[in-house]
This record gives C-alpha cells, structure tokens and sequence, in this order.
C-alpha cells in the first residue's frame, strides 16, 4: 500500500499510523524521542526540587507564597480534557471520519490556548505581586525554567496541531498524514503527563510540602 | 536517476553532498568533518606537550593554555572521537543488518549538519575574542567566572551539536529496530551492529540531561539567571551532577562501538567465528546499563559523603566485570584461529593489553579512599587516555584501514598502515605510560607549568617526545590516504578474502540503494555461512521489485545553519544592538525551514526493477 494512495473507509487499515514502513519508523522513532524528553524534564525537576525555596534575603516570596490551588486546578483540568478530546480525534482518525477528527482537534486546541492563556496570567501575577522573576532568585530560575519548559512545549504542540489542520484541510485523511496526526496527539499525551507531575511537584507539594 | 553512476562536475558533487541523505555519503561527510577536527585537536594536544616538554617554558602564556586544554578536551569528544564513530556507523550498520538505508535519511543529515555547525561555531571562538578556557568540563564555578565569550562559544556550539547527536542515535535506534533484513533476528545482528544499538540508547537517554546543564549555564551567562550562583541561592554542585550523568556514559557511548569494531576485526583475521557471541551481547548490554550508575566517581571529592562514594564505588569496579569477558571473549576468538596480521589485526591485538591497563587504573581510581590521592593529578590523565586513545583512537585507527574498501572501493596501504600502527603505538605508551608516574610523583593536572628540581623534568620530556611519534603517524596516515585515492586500485566485495557479514557480500562502494534484493539471514556471519556451502554470495529474501528511496533534500543544512546564526545572536545580543534582530532572523531560518519541510509533501521516488536488470555487476550476486 503506498503512502500518497487515495483511500476509502473500506481500505482504511485498523492502525493506519503503522500502515507503511515509514509511519511505523515514525511511531518508534517518536515514542524513543519521548523517552529522552523524560530524561530532560527529570533533569529540571531535579534541578527544580534542588533549588526550591532558595533564596538570597528572606523578602523573597516562597512556593507557599505563590502558589494557588485554583489557579493550578483550573490549569489541571484544562489539559487533561484536552488530553481527552485528542483521544476522541485519533479515535475518529482510526475511523476514516476527517471532519469529526478536526472538529475534536479544533477543540484540544482551544483547551490549550486556555491552558496558555492561564499561565501567561499566573506568571505576570508572580511577576508583578510578588516580584518572583526569572533573574530574582534561584528559586525563580528554576520555577520559570522548568514549567516554562514545559509551556514552551504546549506552544510547540498547538502550532504543530493546527499546522497540520490546516495543511491537511482539503485534502482529508491518507496513510501519509495518519502517522502525522498520530504523533502529534501523542507528544500532545505527553504534555499533559508533565503537567500531572508539576501539578503534584510543583504546587501540591509547595502549598503542603 | 541513479546518481552514482556517472561522472559529475566539481559543483554537482559538492551540491550533492550538502544535500545527501543517503548514509554512506553522510558517513564520509561525518569522516571527513570528524577526521579535520582530529586534526585540530590533535595539533592543540602538541601545543599542550610543547609547553610541557621542559619545566618554566614560555611557549604558550597561562590564559592560552588553559583555551588549549579546554578545546583538546571538548574537539576530541565531542567533535572527533563521536562523529568518526559516528561515520563508522552510518557506513557499515545499515549494510551489517540488511538494510537499503537508514530509518530517517532526512534526520539523519541533519543530524550531521548540527554537528557541523556546532563545531565550526565552537572553534570560531579562537578568531573571536578567545576559546573557552574552564576545561572540558567547565565547571560552573570556573565558567561563570570566565571573562569573555568563550564559554557562550562553548555552551551554543555544544547544545547545536549535541541535538545533532541525539538526532543520529535515535534514528540508528529505530533503524536497528524496524529495518533488518528477514532472518536477522537479534541475536544474529553482527557486534558492531548491536554496540551501536546500545550506544544509541545511552545517547538518547544521557545527552538530554547535558542539554539541561548547558541550557542552565547558558541562562546564567547570558539571561541573568542564578542556577548556580551561591549568592542568589544557587548550587554548582547541580552542574556536576548533570554533566557527569550525561559524561559517564558519553564515555561508554564511545568506547562501545570501538569495541564493536575490534569484535568485528578479530574473527574476520582469526577466521573463527567470535568467541561467546551471546555473552559478549550481554556483556555490552550491561555495560550500558550500569554506566548510568556511576557518574558520582568523578566526584568523589566534591563531598557527597561516605555512604554516596561507597555505592558508586562498588557500581564503578562492577562494570570491570562484563568488560573482563569482553576481554576473555577476544583472547579465545584468536585462540586456534588462523591469524592474519593485518593493520586493522594489529591494532586489535595492541588494543587488548592497552586497554585492559586503562581499565585496571580506572579500578584503582574506583577505590573512593584511594581517589583522594590520584583525583586531579596526571595519573587520571593517563587513566582516561589509555581508555580512549588505546581504545577508542586504536579502533578508529583499525576501522579506518578496515572499512576503507568498503567506502571508497579501494585499500589503504598496508606496509604505510603498519608504519603507521608502531609509531602511533610506541607513540601513545611513551606519551601516556611516564604520565601514570608523573601523578603518583604529585604532578596536578591542567596546570601550565612546572618547576624545575621537583622530578618532573625526565618524565615530562619523554612523554612530549613520544607526541611527537603519534603526530608522525597520524601524517603517515595522511600520506596513505593521498596515495591510495590517487592510484584507486578498485577492488571485489570480499576485499580482506574472509568478510563473514552482510557488508562484505555487496559491491565496494555499494550502490546508492545497497540490496538488489534484501538478502536472507540463515545465522550469524551470514555471508560466512553461504560460504562455507560453497556459494559465492547471498541467497535473495526476495524477488527482483521496485525500490523506494528518499530525495535528497537541502533544508538540513538549512535549519542547521538557521540555528548557527541564532547562536552569534544570543551570545552578542547584551553587547550590540544587532545582536537580538540576528537570534531572530536565525529562529526564524530554522523554524520557517521547518515549516516548509512539513507541509511540503516528499514521497521519495522509486527504482523500477527495469533499471536494475541493466545494470548486472550491481546488486546482490546469487
């Protein structure tokens, strides 16, 4: 079966992402890249945890200071629904049915800008209440590295998501753009997985720990 | 279509190597860019010995010296010893399991490309106001100290490379995994093959943690941030821990494909097959495994405590274990062969005893107690140079003379090869052997000078002179490759006569889509096993069909050279007004180059079996 073949629901493969030989070297090859993507955020959380609450005079505004549950659980539950939708999208991507696919992609896109929408207000309020910055402290280096690691991540997903949205708009779904689509929904996965584990390290632990 | 068959103009070829994605062309690329730096590196190491040759010389000043030794350290890592390695394993991997080429051709010249950039940005620094000066490993309490831009060099060119690297090992993970031809089961796969799978794996799962540190650093020299200033709350000690997770197995990233080539040399000139194939699998898989867990000893004496120092001394001397059967595992290979002593054979047989001696030093410098004594003497210099020079170099030295043939088609010399070998050889233990000597005597590593009367005259001058040996051997090297390239004897497939894997059944050099027809695996030494049945080369897997390839693309070298402008901005950005316009102007080649890549659709093209019946001396020979 190649690549660029025009398909019908009949033809469409059960696991259309691994249909060719490179959508399968794609899957492998993406799912490896996760696994170094762990070991950078460990790296940070590493850092992170070694750096919490240091800083040079006691002004200075500690993790239990900033940080407010309903802030970071709104965030929370931002994310992990659009974790959902781009479940229901791949869903509908295993199913041949494009517009349904958009439609729920269109959605994880929204939660996300939310979800980005929410941060940009939840630093600017660090910066601007608590004068907590990037340079003040090396509590602040590492807080705004590690979760501005991950947010930059967030960026690079949604762009990559509506990119291929919009490449992809006319011409519906293919064994070629089926890895694409995939990939994408999975490192939108893996986004979220981070975001689960700074919620608990970052602010559940520095409101209770 | 096929673009290798005719003769080109000067402009085609190198157009068509900027834009290759074929492995064999980014394999010379990688040799070519890897062996320059060698070069490079090789000329600061004599710098080094120069200076050192007689006590109080003035030949390189305090400042200078210290650039010196920092950028021998970072050039012969990172930019020769991994990209010639590198450039081994995108020439012969992809051939030993079976393959037409490797999982991503496009990422896989990428990965080049980074690497380029980063390395040619790192050593402009010595043009532009000076080179990084804290040693290789740049400890934030030196680099954050360091005046300049030299450690903004070291930090941009590093991380631009180190993506590069991370690319390939990825890309020779997914290869290994999805791409073997039928029959190549795992446990068939040759050595070289399975020692670049486990490099790869370290790669992938150490080099982000050095992405980390150089992305802290660089935030603290050049974003005001305070990761590791202890006024503002910071720790240096972070940074030894995440370059040390990252350096310790870097280490093993090289010495395991060096083992790998010494594993593929010594059966093929003892004509037996390699002694213990399945320990020796276990031996390197556990050898990846348990360099994660050792990267404390390089920090015995920062403080970590008793109980710290006593696990990771225990991890560091387990580690003797599996290399130990490596070490048995090649004895009884040679045992009752039928040895031929070859250049590539004699580097083999030189680089077990050399080897072993770095590995018994580096039990000694295990011991946490003992640690104290040698740490930051000459004795660790010699302890690392016997590992990588008498292992990693020795097989660079052996797979260059042994897989000559089959890149370029045509043998090195053997009598300049073995010229080349005992003057590298006697070279290297004049070099490094005194130098264990020197550290026990009390000699410090990394200082400029020494004085006279303190016993350290004698020693220092043998070792300078036996550089100067190693430095005559590498320009025989030079010759041997200029004389070979101009007479261009083409030769067979089988050019060594006892090829036992997949590489030796194809033509020299393969064709630009490897297999005719994907040859079927019946055991390990595939090609050895057709022979000794009296056939001439491997049974096809498959009929005689179309073959897809990738186009060659230019936006690699693009994306590469986008970040090597955003580089320049970054570090130039607090002190001229162009500075942050050019970080942009960089982010946006690179990020505009790879928007352009993703929704520009590149189905490759394919080979109609027509064109292959054409031309019969290619392809597999049944």
């Amino acid at each position: 079966m190649h690549a660029e073949e025009k398909m019908t629901l009949e033809k469409w493969p059960a696991a259309p992402e691994k249909q060719t030989l490179e959508g399968k070297n794609k899957f492998l090859g993406f799912w490896l890249f996760l696994g170094g993507e762990t070991v950078l955020f460990a790296s940070l959380f590493a850092t992170y945890l070694a750096l919490k609450d240091k800083v040079p005079s006691q002004e200075h505004a500690l993790a239990e200071d900033l940080f407010e549950i309903p802030l970071a659980f709104l965030m929370t539950m931002l994310l992990l629904t659009s974790s959902l939708t781009s479940v229901y999208a791949m869903y509908h991507m295993k199913n041949f049915e494009f517009k349904k696919m958009q439609l729920w992609l269109g959605i994880t896109v929204l939660l996300g800008l939310g979800f980005l929408g929410c941060e940009i207000y939840e630093f600017n309020h660090y910066v601007h209440e608590y004068h907590h910055t990037f340079t003040s402290s090396a509590f602040g280096s590492a807080f705004y590295t590690l979760v501005g690691f991950h947010g930059g991540h967030v960026v690079f997903g949604l762009s990559w998501i509506i990119i291929l949205m919009a490449r992809n708009a006319k011409r519906g779904l293919s064994l070629y753009n089926a890895p694409k689509f995939y990939l994408a929904s999975l490192y939108w996965h893996f986004i979220d997985v981070v975001w689960v584990f700074i919620f608990s390290v970052v602010y559940l632990m520095g409101m209770v720990g | 279509m096929s673009t290798n068959a005719q003769k080109k103009g000067f402009g085609a070829t190198v157009w068509d190597y900027l834009t290759t994605v074929d492995h064999k062309k980014i394999a010379i690329l990688y040799m070519i860019a890897g062996g320059f730096f060698f070069l490079v590196g090789g000329l600061e190491a004599m710098f080094i010995r120069i200076q050192l040759a007689v006590p109080n010389n003035d030949f390189v000043s305090a400042g200078l010296y210290n650039e010196i030794l920092t950028m021998h350290g970072t050039t012969m890592i990172f930019l020769a010893a991994m990209p010639l390695l590198f450039g081994f394993m995108n020439a012969v991997m992809p051939l030993q399991i079976g393959a037409r080429d490797v999982a991503f051709p496009f990422v896989n010249a990428l990965g080049f490309w980074l690497f380029f950039f980063g390395g040619i940005f790192l050593n402009l620094s010595w043009f532009l106001g000076g080179a990084p000066d804290a040693g290789w490993t740049s400890y934030a309490s030196l680099s954050l100290a360091s005046e300049g831009h030299g450690i903004d060099f070291y930090l941009l060119g590093l991380q631009i490379s180190g993506a590069g690297t991370l690319m390939g090992g990825i890309n020779f993970l997914v290869t290994i995994i999805n791409m073997r031809a039928p029959g190549m089961t795992y446990m068939r796969m040759p050595l070289f093959t399975w020692t670049t799978f486990v490099a790869s794996a370290l790669i992938l799962f150490a080099f982000p943690a050095l992405t980390v540190g150089i992305f802290l650093l660089m935030f603290d020299r050049l974003f005001g941030s305070n990761f590791f200033v202890t006024a503002a709350g910071g720790n240096t000690v972070i940074w030894e821990h995440l370059f040390w997770i990252f350096g310790h197995p870097e280490v093993y990233i090289l010495i395991l494909p060096a083992f790998g080539i010494f594993s593929e040399i010594i059966p093929v000139f003892s004509r037996k097959r390699l002694f213990g194939y399945s320990s020796m699998v276990f031996a390197t898989v556990l050898i990846g495994f348990l360099g994660f867990m050792v990267w404390a000893h390089h920090m015995f004496t920062v403080g970590l405590g008793p109980i710290a120092n006593a696990i990771f001394a225990v991890a560091t001397m387990a580690i003797a274990v599996p290399t130990g059967i490596k070490i048995f595992n090649w004895l009884f290979t040679m045992w009752g062969g039928s040895i031929k002593f070859t250049t590539p054979m004699h580097y083999a047989v030189a680089f077990i005893p050399s080897f072993l001696l770095g590995g018994v030093t580096g039990v000694m410098l295990a011991t946490a107690a003992a640690d104290y004594q040698y740490h930051d003497t000459y004795f660790v210099v010699a302890h690392f140079h016997y590992v990588i020079v008498g292992g990693v170099v020795f097989a660079v030295l052996a797979g260059t003379q042994f897989y000559w043939p089959k890149m370029f088609g045509t043998m090195l010399n053997e009598v300049l090869g073995k010229i080349t070998f005992w003057l590298f050889f006697i070279g290297f233990h004049l070099t490094f052997f005194i130098q264990h000597f020197l550290g026990l005597w009390g000699m410090p590593r990394r200082v400029f000078t020494f004085l006279e009367g303190q016993g350290f005259e004698t020693a220092n001058l043998v070792s300078t002179i036996g550089a100067f040996f190693m430095a005559a051997s590498v320009i025989i090297l030079l010759i041997n490759v200029i004389i070979t390239s101009v007479k261009n004897e083409k030769v067979g497939n089988d050019p060594w006569g006892d090829g036992r894997t997949l590489e030796w059944s194809i033509p020299s050099p393969p064709p630009f889509y490897n297999f005719k027809q994907l040859p079927l695996v019946r055991g390990l030494d595939p090609l050895w096993i057709e022979k000794m049945e009296g056939k001439k080369g491997m049974t096809p897997a498959e009929p005689l069909g179309d073959i897809h390839m990738p186009n060659n693309s230019f936006i690699p070298f693009v994306i590469s050279f986008g970040l090597f402008v955003a580089a320049f901005g970054a570090m130039y950005r607090l002190d001229y007004a162009w500075g942050l316009p050019v970080l942009i102007l960089g982010m946006a080649i690179t990020f505009g180059s790879m928007f352009f890549r993703s929704v520009k659709d590149d189905h490759g093209f394919h080979i109609h079996k027509e064109e292959l019946t054409d031309d019969n001396d290619k392809g597999v020979k049944a």
